[in-house]
């Protein structure tokens, strides 16, 4: 949709907030509150999208990043009001199969190598996985999905063949804060929370789209696969205080090198053949 | 008038400290005076050449190490770090500059602001140098009246206004206009745009490094989270001109007054003191939305409206 959006994080982290009140003081397990949690981000999305976003992109201005500006607005009021109601202090929601893990010799006796997985990671990860897929398929296969993609592509052609390119703009605003939602969610089982989680979370989530290449899904995968090697790698060998810096050593390259993306290169090698 | 208005206010705040203000008022003007020279700065990267930084706290932080790592591994005076931070300054600038001037628009505000935090977890972890989470305390302080402190900041910024002034009145400062309206354009008109963003940001970023030296010797402390950080120094440089005024002369020095009295009078509400923030990003959002270019940038438009309110 050409964007950019600052307060992703700051999303992510009040979808967080809303599974530890509903884990606090009703007791639902973070899983289920995807259920309630995406659906309100779904609706924040919209409200920020079409009250705030979209009377900006339209304002003649100098500067042409208003909106990147705007957004990094949003999510300091969104992380300061957070302090407010909750304050800065960590919080978790200690659910009893935090710290579970599950061995990969209980259910295959003779495998060859020792593996141990912790279960909340393992569960984030499939249900990441079954939501990229759905993503993906809606994107791909569904009406809807192909007239935002039309929009991000050529808003004046999708104009023109009839989408409705401000409703698609709040609706695709609206379903990346339900993504990132209940990717909060789905986090809050292995993670603390406080206030200013927001803003790594935003710095990684771009550094994943940029690598990844901008405007694809599975590029994202990609992506994120990539930048958690590198970033392992250079706790590993140049200390864990440096690892912030691989990540975005990694992401000014790609930027400089790869400005579309990982995606584009596999483009290219396949154009190449 | 108009061309004696510089002239007068120059001489008005120079007189100011003679009427024996209590020094928590010297400290505010101090303070927003420094953030003038830090908004005029970025005012003439992001107001006239069109290139928003995310990431001036990079500037900023170099300009307050340089002088402290002066003062605490070279024992000289802090003071020396104001003009060899231009050095230093100037040749992070270009590195910088080398690597984030060929992205355009938003992805160079992306870039910078990941070279910032490049540099913040640098600081942090160079523990020989930088004395990391730590930070570099000075041990005394050169004056305790703060008279002369405003007086120092006082002439940066006069030296920083008329630099500004100069720049964009020449041929550099239509050639940076030319670069913000449509790149592709002014490159096809024969003006070498790498250049001239490389000496837009490389200008911007030795006054605020500028700036971040006097931090050093004026508050005497730093560390990386301070100098280095995003929100209060990268974002906040961003918003003092977002709120003053884009591309004019006095629009920081406005933005300046505004925010640091804003932050000044929220911190003494209780309760909401810690929220200044939330305020910031509200009057952000409303800026951006109502009077885009900033107050002074849309005085215009700020005069018709208040005339409509007093019609109705």
């Amino acid at each position: 949709m050409k964007i950019i959006n600052l307060a992703h994080g700051e999303l992510m982290m009040v979808a967080m907030y809303i599974a530890y009140v509903l884990f606090s003081s009703f007791h639902i397990d973070p899983y289920l509150s995807i259920l309630i949690a995406a659906p309100a981000l779904f609706g924040l999305g919209v409200l920020l999208q079409k009250y705030l976003i979209n009377p900006v992109l339209k304002v003649e201005a100098i500067i042409p990043e208003n909106q990147v500006i705007l957004t990094v607005g949003i999510g300091m009021v969104l992380a300061n009001i957070a302090t407010i109601i909750f304050s800065s202090d960590y919080k978790t929601t200690p659910v009893e199969y935090a710290t579970k893990a599950w061995y990969l010799s209980d259910y295959w006796r003779e495998s060859p190598i020792e593996l141990s997985l912790s279960m909340p990671w393992s569960v984030s990860f499939c249900v990441a996985l079954v939501i990229t897929a759905s993503l993906w398929f809606f994107l791909t296969k569904t009406d809807m999905g192909k007239s935002i993609r039309a929009t991000a592509q050529d808003k004046d052609a999708a104009l023109l063949m009839g989408v409705n390119v401000e409703r698609m703009r709040v609706f695709t605003f609206g379903l990346g804060s339900a993504l990132v939602g209940s990717a909060g969610c789905l986090f809050i089982p292995i993670y603390y929370l406080y206030p200013d989680l927001g803003g790594q979370f935003t710095l990684i989530a771009f550094v994943i789209t940029i690598l990844g290449g901008l405007g694809s899904t599975v590029g994202a995968i990609v992506g994120g696969l990539i930048l958690g090697v590198f970033e392992s790698l250079t706790a590993t060998y140049a200390g864990m205080g440096w690892a912030p810096v691989g990540r975005f050593m990694i992401f000014v390259a790609a930027l400089i090198f790869v400005p579309g993306g990982i995606m584009s290169l596999f483009k290219k090698w396949k154009l190449g053949k | 008038m108009r061309k004696a208005l510089p002239l007068i206010i120059a001489g008005l705040l120079a007189v100011l400290p003679l009427l024996g203000l209590s020094s928590y008022w010297m400290h505010i003007l101090i303070l927003v005076i420094m953030w003038s020279v830090i908004g005029m700065a970025w005012n003439l990267l992001g107001g006239y050449c069109g290139q928003v930084s995310f990431g001036h706290a990079a500037f900023f932080g170099v300009g307050a190490y340089t002088a402290g790592i002066l003062y605490n591994k070279a024992h000289l005076s802090a003071w020396w770090g104001m003009p060899l931070s231009i050095v230093f300054v100037t040749i992070v600038a270009l590195i910088i500059g080398y690597i984030c001037l060929r992205l355009r628009g938003p992805f160079f505000a992306l870039g910078t602001l990941a070279i910032g935090v490049i540099l913040r977890v640098t600081a942090e972890n160079l523990t020989g140098i930088t004395e990391g989470d730590l930070g570099i305390m000075l041990q005394e302080r050169t004056w305790i009246d703060k008279t002369w402190y405003f007086y120092i900041v006082l002439a940066l910024a006069v030296v920083t206004f008329i630099a500004v002034k100069m720049i964009i009145e020449s041929k550099l400062g239509y050639y940076f206009v030319a670069i913000r309206e449509d790149q592709d354009a002014a490159e096809s008109l024969g003006i070498n745009t790498t250049l001239y963003k490389t000496v837009a940001l490389s200008l911007s970023a030795v006054f605020t490094g500028l700036a971040g030296a006097f931090y050093m010797n004026y508050m005497g402390y730093i560390d990386p989270k301070i100098v280095f950080a995003l929100h209060d120094i990268s974002i906040v440089t961003i918003m003092v001109v977002m709120v003053g005024g884009v591309a004019t002369y006095w629009g920081p020095f406005v933005g300046a007054i505004i925010m640091v009295f804003l932050a000044e009078i929220i911190r003494t509400i209780p309760k909401l003191g810690a929220a200044h923030h939330t305020f910031f990003g509200i009057l952000l959002i409303v800026i951006i939305i109502f009077l885009p270019n900033g107050i002074t940038g849309d005085v215009q438009k700020l005069k018709k409206f208040l005339r409509i309110g007093k019609a109705a």
